[in-house]
């Protein structure tokens, strides 16, 4: 017997034409499994945006999520140059992002912030020029 | 009534059993089963994608025959502002308008008027309902399908205002009551569709009661009873259309956004860029807009299955239409406008559901990806699903299974036939 579902993803760096493949394809599951959609949506925002930094910031890394019966868990691990200032990154409004990529739309530094608002529980371990790990969890009521 | 009404249908006697449909479907929502393609009603739109593509013309669309004209003792044609975009060489809208009732019709309201009520009401609901930005068309009645069964987190961003054509059939029963008289159920009003999904609308309504419509004619079957009383009308042209360039506008993608007078909006065409749209949406990645106009198919209305026109070519035509036009004609049908909103909330539809409960759920989930594994993801089609994911789904829901994969099946003879020639070669 099964009592969660783990589900592996792979995010490349700089990849803008596949960036929210992970979180469209959780998000697919989600629905097809009935949860609930404002439980879906809080997940899929905050995938997106952790999957959109790992685009922005990183050399690439990879997602796991883990779906059991009262949460949904997300990690999210990436080999880069790491969050020098993790409190300032929380910030609203803060960014490192290159211009390039804020001509793109992205970059306002609103990623982290908005994370924070929709996940019950978020922890950031970030080592300079090694990575960061997210770990998000959503809980199922 | 089902729920789930479709105004699509099989014809079985033409249907070869090949993955056309299958392919094309937005929502996954046929299947081949017993060489015959077969639609998942709870899962279907109503978009018509599968008629337009399928090269042995199975799949048809429902809508009633000119003759339901005789069940009324007086008539109104509803046409829509597509149905002029048909036409070669037009310059007077008022020829068709003067044609629709040289063919039976006693009157006519056209749905571009009733549009331009639409319009102005929706102005002034997006104004006030900031919290809901962006607000989501819903006249073309597959959007409505498609966010009911696929995201549920959308329904609040709806514009709860009749389409259109409903309006228009309100109105135009209104009218006809004042103006001759004859009781309800002796007048006909019959609506000239450029698609299937108004059928399904007017048969099975999503956030109103009841639709005011009696009929939905096909507007290819109409044009050609129209274009001999073309010739004929051009002589004596009645003055009768009350449409304006806001509501001949709504004929085509763009149209009804652009009467907002705004230009923060978005309009999409053709259903796998509105799906595109609705998941950035979801996603929230399009807040910042005021208004999203989505139409199913490409070009919009001028785009249905049931047009005859090219589309884009119809859309040019419109334009050529509409440059002398008033921009609208609101003044000339004054309306309650308490009457135009939404009477019933749209719910939460989870047709793709695949468990009870979560538990139930991760089993079916595990199994799903577990049969995916298996599964060579070529997505041939040929075991009657989509995708080879579609298939592990089905299998979960005793729906399919496993060995209508033909390379399972191979794999699984193959296996057999070597444990035989073994047992052969221990005798």
């Amino acid at each position: 017997m099964n009592d969660k579902i783990v589900l592996k993803y792979d995010v490349d760096s700089d990849d803008f034409t596949r960036a929210g493949e992970a979180s469209s394809s959780v998000k697919r599951k989600l629905k097809l499994m009935g949860v609930d959609p404002d439980i879906v949506r809080k997940v899929a925002i905050s995938l997106y945006e952790g999957e959109i930094n790992m685009v922005i910031h990183s050399y690439g890394g990879t997602i796991e999520v883990i779906i059991s019966q009262d949460k949904i868990e997300m990690i999210l691990e990436d080999r880069g140059p790491g969050i020098k200032d993790i409190e300032l990154a929380m910030r609203a409004g803060y960014s490192t992002a290159p211009d390039n990529i804020r001509s793109l739309g992205f970059g306002a530094g609103m990623g982290l912030p908005n994370i924070k608002k929709n996940t019950d529980d978020l922890k950031i371990e970030s080592k300079v020029g090694v990575g960061t790990t997210l770990r998000m969890i959503v809980n199922i009521p | 009534m089902s729920e789930f009404f479709t105004s699509v249908y099989l014809k079985e006697d033409r249907c070869m059993g090949c993955i056309n449909c299958i392919k094309r479907c937005p929502t996954q929502a046929i299947r081949v089963r017993d060489g015959k393609a077969f639609i998942i009603k709870e899962f279907c739109i109503d978009c018509g994608e599968c008629i337009r593509i399928c090269p042995h013309h199975a799949k048809e669309a429902t809508y009633d025959s000119p003759e339901i004209m005789n069940n009324f003792e007086y008539k109104v044609a509803l046409p829509a502002p597509s149905l002029y975009g048909q036409f070669n060489n037009l310059d007077d809208i008022n020829l068709v308008l003067t044609s629709l009732k040289r063919m039976g019709f006693d009157d006519v309201y056209e749905v571009g008027s009733a549009a331009e009520i639409v319009s102005d009401l929706t102005r002034t609901y997006v104004k006030n309902n900031k919290d809901k930005w962006p607000i989501i068309s819903t006249a073309c009645p597959v959007i409505v399908r498609l966010i009911r069964i696929r995201f549920p987190n959308l329904i609040d961003h709806l514009l709860p205002i009749y389409a259109p054509v409903d309006l228009a059939a309100i109105n135009a029963r209104k009218k006809a009551m004042e103006e001759t008289g004859i009781p309800s159920e002796k007048i006909g009003i019959i609506f000239i569709s450029p698609c299937p999904a108004k059928v399904t609308a007017v048969k099975s309504p999503i956030g109103i009661e009841k639709s005011e419509i009696d009929g939905v004619l096909a507007m290819k079957e109409v044009y050609t009873i129209l274009l001999p009383y073309m010739k004929k009308s051009m002589k004596e042209v009645e003055d009768i259309g009350k449409a304006g360039r806001i509501g001949v506008g709504w004929g085509s993608s763009g149209g009804e956004a652009g009467a907002l007078l705004t230009d923060n909006y978005l309009a999409a065409d053709g259903i796998e860029n509105v799906i595109r749209v609705l998941d950035d949406l979801e996603d929230q990645k399009l807040e910042q807009l005021e208004f999203i106009e989505l139409n199913a198919c490409a070009g919009g209305c001028v785009g249905g299955v049931l047009t005859v026109e090219n589309p884009y070519a119809a859309k040019v035509k419109l334009k050529r239409l509409r440059k002398y036009l008033p921009v609208a004609c609101t003044h000339l049908n004054p309306v309650e406008s308490d009457d135009a909103y939404w009477t019933k909330n749209v719910l939460y539809e989870p047709v793709f559901k695949i468990g009870q409960n979560m538990k139930d759920s991760i089993q079916k989930m595990a199994k799903v990806e577990q049969l995916n594994m298996k599964f060579p993801g070529l997505d041939c089609g040929s075991c009657g699903a989509p995708t080879c994911k579609a298939l592990a789904e089905d299998i979960v829901r005793g729906a399919a299974k496993q060995e209508d994969c033909i390379h399972i099946l191979r794999n699984y003879i193959h296996k057999i036939s070597d444990e035989l020639s073994r047992l052969d070669n221990k005798k």
